[in-house]
């Protein structure tokens, strides 16, 4: 049998050039023309072009003068990434779940205990989970209103522009970005 | 009906619909036949061969292409090796991640040549873009690898006496350019325009409106999450894999993402019909694979959806299912169908945490990697089904009395042993690595690897070595993995795991190439008939079953009464 170590070797490093640069650099070429040039869609708070965030990685949302964003494992921090990775019968976990329920009633005295929405008390699994689904931020509007003075109807029809939808209203599920919905609240008068 | 389940049930026929034409192509690629890549791949792969002296008319025997393979995979794993442990220093690592401890650059390497991409890692901390961009090269050429070998099953099993089949490098770069990579790019062509990153950049630092200050990792990580979703690697760029927001930034990167994890595999099974020009035995096992797939994934999707019991009790509203380690973006339906997907099919990524699915829903995950055969990995799932076939031709010639033959040859004594090692390979390697860490763990509470108690605690062991064996790479996360018992247990589980569920049907289906073919008679067992269908479904049933039963009352099952 012929010896298979020199093509072995050399076939690998033509597609260690091929896979690794000229795919790399091709993608990257097609990134130059793509939104923020491949570093990420950024959206900005307001006027001011230092103060952005990324489209696509939500932010902790804790105090009551905002919607409230996801529990995450990583504090949203995105140096990192990742989900609590607990059982669904971890006693310790099934505390904290309760501890957040009972959080959230606090501040949100109007609220039912039925009427909260599982993914406002469970952690996502990136820990960067930018979204609610429409309800989940429907149930804080009531607060909301009541901190910035704000009437629940124009707080319902913001909360309703920046619902999206499905694709023809079938592929996909509703949901809302939480930090594009805040900062068109700051932006309220 | 809601929009989840719809979009479940539209993205699996989108696959079947692109996955047919793409059986095509691929069965004139190994054919040898034109296609209208040559235009641009002929140049290309002629210079490669000119370069590194192959001559690609070379027919090869069974025996040549295994030791091409398994040269081949030697220079991989010391390249590997080499720059996972040198990374700190070398280029392309803005974030000035350090080099990998040598336990970990093993489990790493070995993870990726095998297409297995367990990561015992987080790619943002542990990775500097160099090595990212190495692991990426594997990506490509794992799934190749594993494409190539099942060319070779297909070459063996036509109708003729042959030793001659094929030339491995030939089926090799073919596979990595004409259909890995002209997929792979176009997907990434989607991430990009999605907002998934794809720059040199390092990380960014911001302020959040609330005026906490965070940072936000980056990277060419388009590029590489394409690959990993189009070659069943599972390897993702950022630490949590298609979850992470910039890896796969909505429903319909999701959708995208959740159709390139099958759709090679449902691809070459189609190939194989038309390569053979058996499309009706092409049909009874892409048949027999979806109802197996299916039976693992309507009681998941109907499981996740309806939510964790232990929460519904505390009296909140759970209309959207079990949400914890789960995305809004994609919902309960969605995350179920990819839980499902990735682990029949030996992709490994995920994009939602396996940890956290309700207990039922992570035993069908752990079914889909112990079968291991419902779609399967780039070219092995193929290998590993041929397994199965083997044994129920045997089975089915013992109860009808007579000789078992597959595709005009006879199959003897020494094939049925060659299968049934391979089979009994996967539990064992499964088994025995749970029982270790079991006792470990028993004797040694302060390793303290496990992230949560009990039932549990067993299920995040006894997966971590599923997914080893079964080449798939997806974890329950929570196992801190990062020790030199896992890294060098699951290292060589994963190389033991890949490499004999190759050479084992290889030489099967080589040793029967060589043998007299004997045409089809009244008295020939039918392989592309309903019965034989049942059959091999009953042989997996019934195998898979014996084996694993034990352990998965152990683990889910147990936990599943514990919560109910």
């Amino acid at each position: 049998m012929k010896n298979q170590n020199f093509p072995a070797i050399l076939l690998s490093l033509c597609c260690l050039v091929f896979f690794c640069g000229i795919y790399t650099a091709a993608v990257w070429a097609v990134a130059q023309v793509a939104p923020n040039q491949g570093k990420g869609k950024i959206i900005f708070y307001g006027g001011n072009s230092q103060q952005y965030g990324f489209a696509n990685i939500g932010q902790a949302f804790t105090v009551d003068k905002y919607f409230w964003s996801r529990p995450s494992a990583v504090n949203y921090n995105a140096a990192g990434s990742g989900g609590s990775n607990k059982g669904a019968g971890n006693p310790e976990y099934l505390l904290q779940v309760q501890a957040r329920i009972d959080t959230f009633l606090l501040h949100n005295p109007a609220v039912k205990r039925d009427q909260i929405p599982t993914e406002l008390v469970t952690a996502s699994g990136s820990g960067l989970d930018p979204h609610l689904s429409p309800g989940a931020a429907h149930i804080q509007v009531e607060r909301i209103a009541k901190i910035r003075g704000i009437p629940k109807e124009r707080l319902n029809t913001l909360l309703h522009k920046y619902t999206h939808r499905p694709w023809f209203g079938v592929f996909g599920i509703e949901t809302v970005n939480v930090l594009e919905l805040n900062i068109a609240l700051d932006q309220m008068k | 009906m809601n929009t989840e389940i719809i979009s479940v049930i539209l993205i699996l026929l989108i696959t079947l619909a692109l996955a047919i034409p793409l059986g095509k192509y691929i069965a004139r690629v190994y054919a040898g036949e034109n296609t209208f890549m040559d235009v641009v791949f002929n140049p290309i792969e002629k210079l490669f061969y000119k370069v590194s002296r192959i001559d690609s008319a070379q027919q090869m025997n069974w025996k040549q292409h295994l030791v091409a393979l398994l040269t081949i995979n030697i220079v991989w794993f010391f390249l590997g090796m080499l720059v996972l442990m040198n990374q700190g220093w070398l280029p392309l690592n803005p974030d000035g991640n350090p080099s990998m401890s040598p336990d970990l650059a093993f489990n790493t390497t070995i993870s990726f040549i095998t297409n297995t991409n367990l990561q015992h890692y987080s790619g943002e901390s542990a990775l500097s873009y160099f090595g990212q961009l190495t692991l990426m090269f594997y990506q490509f050429v794992s799934a190749g690898a594993g494409m190539a070998v099942a060319a070779v099953l297909f070459s063996a099993l036509r109708e003729r006496t042959s030793d001659k089949l094929g030339n491995f490098y030939e089926y090799f770069l073919k596979s990595c350019t004409r259909i890995l990579l002209p997929i792979s790019f176009i997907v990434a062509v989607i991430l990009v325009f999605s907002g998934t990153p794809m720059t040199f950049d390092g990380k960014d630092a911001i302020t959040s409106l609330q005026g906490d200050t965070v940072q936000v990792s980056r990277g060419p990580a388009a590029a590489m999450i394409a690959i990993k979703q189009v070659g069943t690697n599972g390897g993702g760029y950022f630490g949590v894999n298609s979850a992470h927001p910039l890896e796969n930034p909505d429903f319909i990167t999701n959708a995208v993402e959740t159709i390139t994890i099958p759709l090679i595999s449902i691809a070459l099974v189609f190939a194989l019909g038309y390569y053979l020009k058996r499309k009706k035995l092409a049909w009874m096992i892409f048949a027999v694979m979806t109802v197996g797939f299916l039976v693992c994934l309507i009681p998941t999707i109907y499981l996740e959806m309806n939510g964790n019991p232990a929460i519904s009790r505390m009296g909140i509203d759970q209309a959207a299912g079990s949400m914890e380690g789960k995305e809004v973006r994609f919902g309960s339906a969605a995350s179920a169908l990819w839980a499902i997907l990735t682990t029949c099919t030996s992709n490994g990524s995920i994009n939602s945490m396996h940890d956290s699915l309700t207990p039922l829903s992570g035993m069908f995950t752990m079914l889909g990697m112990q079968i291991n055969a419902f779609y399967g990995g780039k070219g092995v799932g193929l290998l590993n089904f041929y397994i199965f076939i083997i044994i129920a031709v045997f089975i089915s010639g013992l109860m009808v009395g007579r000789t078992p033959e597959f595709l005009g040859k006879k199959i003897e004594v020494r094939e049925m042993k060659i299968a049934m090692l391979v089979f009994l390979l996967h539990p064992f390697l499964i088994l025995a690595g749970t029982a270790m860490s079991s006792y470990l763990i028993y004797v040694h509470p302060d390793y303290a690897w496990l992230n949560n108690p009990g039932y549990h605690g067993f299920s995040e062991m006894l997966y971590e070595y599923t997914s080893a064996s079964a080449n798939n790479g997806s974890g329950f996360e929570g196992l801190g993995d990062n020790t030199p018992w896992w890294n060098i247990s699951c290292g060589i589980i994963m190389l033991l795991a890949r490499f004999i569920p190759i050479i084992g049907p290889i030489a099967i289906a080589g040793i029967l190439a060589e043998k007299k073919y004997i045409p089809e008679s009244a008295g020939t067992l039918k392989a592309d008939t309903a019965t034989f269908g049942v059959m091999v479904l009953a042989v997996i049933a019934i195998l898979v079953a014996l084996s694993f039963f034990t352990a998965l009352a152990l683990g889910p099952i147990a936990e599943y009464f514990s919560i109910a």
